[in-house]
């Protein structure tokens, strides 16, 4: 390649330089562009390792309690750390009942939340509204429990539990007394606030990309403006339920704020009014006390139940919402 | 018949219009009922909160049970020592992975890492804290500021790759082009145009991800652990805000209540001090000075 120093008849003295300085601006672009490369790679490597790090420790620390119990762990409602026998049956129940129903509780809050903000509300107070909303999901765990265990499980004892298990506790055994403060139906009612903003938040996204041309079309028939939502819901109904699933997969993973208000106390009650205990609040409560290998071992395989669990709910809510995210069309309200 | 067919159809619409009404205000009490927690736990921490704040609870130490005032000095501090540290971990490797994901993404690998950094943002950050005892406490053999600062920065990394991911997608390609035609090689491209053009938007993210870690407690119960005492050195048990507020609200004493309010106060002063310093970046001018 001939430099253009050469060309212009520059002596060849000069041009030497300039060809080598070019040459190491080059080697050193290739240099930085190598260990950029290099560098983000490894950040992205850095995050499988993590995972399969992650899956791998906790199928590897509870091998003593999978070969131990089995199938049986999962079945099992003895949670015996003095005999050495372990199930997890209390813990799985307590979880997945809580969450399922707090996500009964939060779902139409949610979306009668999200409805106002998106077709009733104008931009300035669905800006307000929004903020307001998501604050919710920015205080921390920690201050929903000490808000719950010393304000809210009190109120919901005296003014909730006790009359409805005192009207309707011999009739129906979900409100069975004795009705306890502490109990699954205040850590559900302290999930329902934690999830409302998630499931607000996507609901009202997914709504907002509903294209404009539905609801005018809805109106120009002559449908009042509950019509016309009615149209748009059913249109948002896939990213809706790709909504739930995710709030119940945050519901599944909360720790403080439920292990503050359920009581802890590993019992199958079908009584809503009594307290239980969660996968996770189990970790939370034991680990540290955990005092023999198969004790450590057992509460890592609850973990492990926890992690598969909320895995394929958020894979499913995820598929949900990104199917939805693909179809829609521009031309939504903004 | 006619008359028939408009009295008939006067109350359909009468029906509809009331449905209608009583929907939308359906709606409108929903939004009321999610504004009420929001309004009382605000109102009962700052109520119950204010009385223990005072220059005694910043500078102290927590008092033994039975002697009234101390502080949570060393737990204020321990989360902002493991703020710190969990942001120095988990800033560079989230935004690093974010832009992989969006300048040489184009490939299996990255399809791979996408999914995994779903999975990482909805773990549930009680495994995280088994993971990194796992991971660091057990070789050490002690709790320690690290393990925190290590579960923490897990937990953080999601939301800062995910962000930079998106919002350097945003960048439109011509700045790119533009930069590589003037002979910039591709380093410089991505560090200096392409990364500085998404700035705000990804200083929001790590902010964002600061404050959703500074209020965790699940991931350091055994990480970090508590610490009545002031550490020494970072690789020993650390105090920490939240850790702190779970052990006194737990605790059967009225004394220890009222820090624990008073705790939850300051927790909920310092994320939304982050969540504004949020909007007032994000919503003025920023840029990152080189």
């Amino acid at each position: 390649m001939e430099t253009p120093q050469a060309v212009q008849g520059t002596p060849a003295g000069a041009a030497v330089p300039s060809e080598i300085r070019s040459l190491i601006a080059k080697a050193k672009s290739s240099v930085g562009d190598g260990v950029f490369f290099a560098l983000c790679a490894f950040a992205a490597v850095l995050i499988v390792l993590v995972i399969a790090g992650l899956i791998g420790q906790l199928i590897a620390s509870s091998q003593l309690s999978i070969h131990k119990f089995g199938t049986s762990f999962l079945t099992s409602k003895v949670w015996d750390p003095v005999n050495e026998e372990y199930g997890a049956a209390t813990f799985l129940y307590g979880t997945v009942v809580s969450s399922l129903l707090g996500l009964l509780l939060a779902l139409p809050l949610s979306l009668g939340i999200a409805v106002f903000l998106v077709e009733v509300s104008g931009q300035t107070m669905r800006t307000i509204l929004s903020f307001l909303v998501e604050t919710l999901a920015a205080i921390p765990s920690i201050v929903y429990g000490v808000w719950g265990i010393f304000v809210m499980v009190p109120y919901i004892q005296e003014h909730v539990a006790m009359p409805l298990s005192e009207k309707f506790g011999e009739s129906i055994p979900f409100l069975a007394g004795p009705a306890m403060g502490p109990s699954m139906l205040s850590a559900s009612c302290i999930l329902v606030v934690m999830i409302l903003p998630i499931i607000t938040s996507i609901s009202r996204d997914v709504m907002l990309s509903i294209p404009m041309s539905q609801r005018e079309a809805a109106l120009a028939l002559g449908s009042t403006k509950w019509e016309s939502i009615k149209i748009v819901l059913a249109n948002a109904r896939w990213g809706i339920l790709g909504a739930i699933i995710l709030g119940l997969g945050r519901a599944l993973g909360e720790t403080m704020a439920v292990t503050l208000v359920i009581g802890n106390s590993p019992q199958i009650s079908s009584s809503i009014l009594q307290p239980a205990y969660t996968m996770a609040s189990v970790i939370a409560n034991e680990f540290t006390e955990a005092t023999s290998e198969m004790y450590t071992s057992a509460l890592i395989e609850v973990g492990l139940v926890l992690l598969i669990t909320t895995f394929v709910v958020n894979m499913l809510a995820r598929l949900l919402v990104w199917s939805v995210a693909r179809r829609t069309s521009t031309g939504g309200r903004s | 018949m006619s008359e028939r067919r408009l009295h008939f159809s006067r109350a359909t619409i009468l029906r509809r219009k009331i449905t209608n009404n009583l929907m939308i205000g359906l709606c409108a009490v929903c939004v009321l009922l999610a504004l009420i927690p929001l309004a009382l736990i605000l109102f009962y921490t700052v109520r119950e909160g204010i009385g223990a704040i005072n220059l005694e609870f910043f500078t102290h130490l927590p008092k033994p049970v039975g002697e009234t005032g101390g502080g949570m000095a060393n737990a204020i501090v321990g989360t902002l020592i493991m703020m710190g540290m969990s942001a120095m971990i988990g800033v560079p490797v989230g935004i690093l992975c974010g832009v992989y994901l969006s300048e040489y993404g184009r490939n299996r690998f990255a399809s791979v890492v996408r999914f995994l950094v779903e999975v990482m943002s909805g773990l549930p950050s009680i495994i995280v804290g088994i993971f990194t005892y796992a991971l660091v406490v057990k070789p050490m053999g002690r709790f320690s500021a690290y393990a925190g600062a290590v579960a923490l920065a897990v937990l953080m990394i999601p939301t800062i790759t995910k962000t930079t991911d998106e919002l350097l997608k945003l960048v439109p390609n011509t700045l790119r082009e533009a930069a590589l035609a003037l002979g910039a090689p591709q380093w410089i491209v991505n560090t200096r145009i392409v990364l500085r053009a998404a700035a705000k938007g990804i200083v929001t993210a790590v902010m964002l991800s600061v404050a959703r870690v500074a209020g965790e407690t699940a991931p350091l119960l055994f990480t970090a652990m508590n610490n009545r005492f002031w550490h020494n050195t970072l690789d020993q048990p650390i105090a920490s805000l939240p850790v702190q507020i779970y052990t006194y609200a737990t605790s059967p004493y009225d004394d220890w209540h009222a820090q624990a309010w008073a705790g939850a106060t300051v927790l909920i002063v310092i994320v939304f001090v982050l969540s504004v310093v949020v909007r007032v970046v994000s919503g003025g001018k920023f840029t990152v000075q080189q």
